[in-house]
């Protein structure tokens, strides 16, 4: 799968707009900005009918908001997202410029998949990326090893279909990289 | 002035706003984010954030003319004209800004207003100074496109 990453980005300030901006062109990764959570639940098709039924639901892979935003903070934008049943599965990660350790718990605890300091760097950006392309690398992993194993079971030759064990999800390495990111905090 | 001087002078230029604090690694990180594509992405960045910081620092100058003073507001407006300012590497700046979101805390008018002052003359100078450094950095930049020019005119 040769496709390229979408990032949704959360910002209002127009300066950290265009640094997100370009730090995700830069790491090759197709990038929509926004300026609020609410335009951002628009993009999603969020803001009104239910997402499920539409036939056209955009397709992002990390969704990065920043913490502090008028209106609708990236708390409550988190919230929204992990409510829809189209889009709780996308990865949510919290920009913040502050350093505050019940701020990062909360978002943690709503399913958040990180919590980076401002300014995000370009380390930062890497990280991501390389732990969602792992992500959609094991979810294609999973889908051949199904196909298989529905080919050897249908074969009428067979005798018994032994089935494989398939690792079970989420992964433990999962939980440990989040208590991990606690713990750099 | 020939391109090797020019350059000595960006250098000396760049080596002292780091030296002397008024800018700090998050400069470099936008550095970092320039190519050939982009060979101006942090003067289009700075650009940005001077221009769009003139309201923010409206919206505080104004807030410190209410009365009463609303400390909420004026910490709330300090905090996205800091944001601005770590997203460009303004170190001096920021500083300001943090000791002013101090007296916030503390609902120490005198203290905010003093700072509010520091704020601009810092604002200021690192504006002056890096208005400056592009001057001399898109030189360089320029002679190198007309070399390239020329050589290709050659061909």
């Amino acid at each position: 799968m040769a496709s390229q990453l979408h990032v949704l980005a959360v910002d209002d300030s127009l300066v950290d707009r265009k640094v997100i901006e370009r730090l995700l062109k830069i790491s090759s990764c197709k990038v929509t900005v926004v300026e609020s959570g609410t335009r951002a639940l628009q993009y999603l098709g969020l803001d009104g009918d239910d997402a499920s039924l539409r036939f056209d639901t955009v397709k992002v892979n990390l969704i990065m908001t920043d913490y502090s935003m008028p209106g609708m903070t990236g708390y409550e934008l988190l919230k929204k997202i992990k409510e829809s049943s189209v889009f709780r599965e996308i990865p949510v990660v919290i920009m913040s410029s502050e350093n505050v350790l019940t701020r990062i718990d909360r978002c943690l605890e709503e399913g958040a998949e990180d919590f980076l300091l401002k300014p995000v760097t370009l380390s930062d950006v890497r990280r991501l990326k390389d732990f969602i392309v792992k992500g959609k690398v094991k979810e294609g992993e999973k889908i051949s090893r199904k196909r298989m194993r529905s080919i050897d079971c249908s074969s009428p030759l067979s005798a018994t279909c032994s089935p494989k064990s398939l690792p079970c999800d989420p992964s433990p390495s999962l939980l440990s990289t989040l208590s991990a990111k606690k713990a750099r905090l | 002035m020939d391109k090797t001087k020019l350059k000595q002078q960006a250098l000396f230029m760049r080596t002292s706003l780091f030296d002397e604090g008024f800018l700090d690694e998050q400069f470099i990180q936008l550095e970092e984010l320039q190519d050939d594509v982009n060979p101006n992405f942090v003067e289009e960045i700075v650009t940005l954030f001077y221009t769009d910081s003139v309201r923010l620092i409206y919206n505080i100058e104004r807030a410190l003319m209410s009365n009463p003073p609303n400390f909420t507001k004026l910490d709330d407006y300090m905090h996205q004209f800091k944001g601005s300012c770590s997203s460009i590497g303004a170190k001096k700046v920021k500083k300001e800004c943090t000791r002013f979101s101090e007296y916030c805390a503390t609902e120490n008018f005198e203290g905010c207003f003093r700072t509010f002052q520091q704020i601009n003359l810092e604002y200021s100078t690192l504006k002056k100074k890096l208005v400056t450094y592009f001057q001399v950095t898109t030189l360089i930049l320029e002679k190198d496109k007309m070399k390239l020019r020329r050589l290709v005119e050659m061909l």
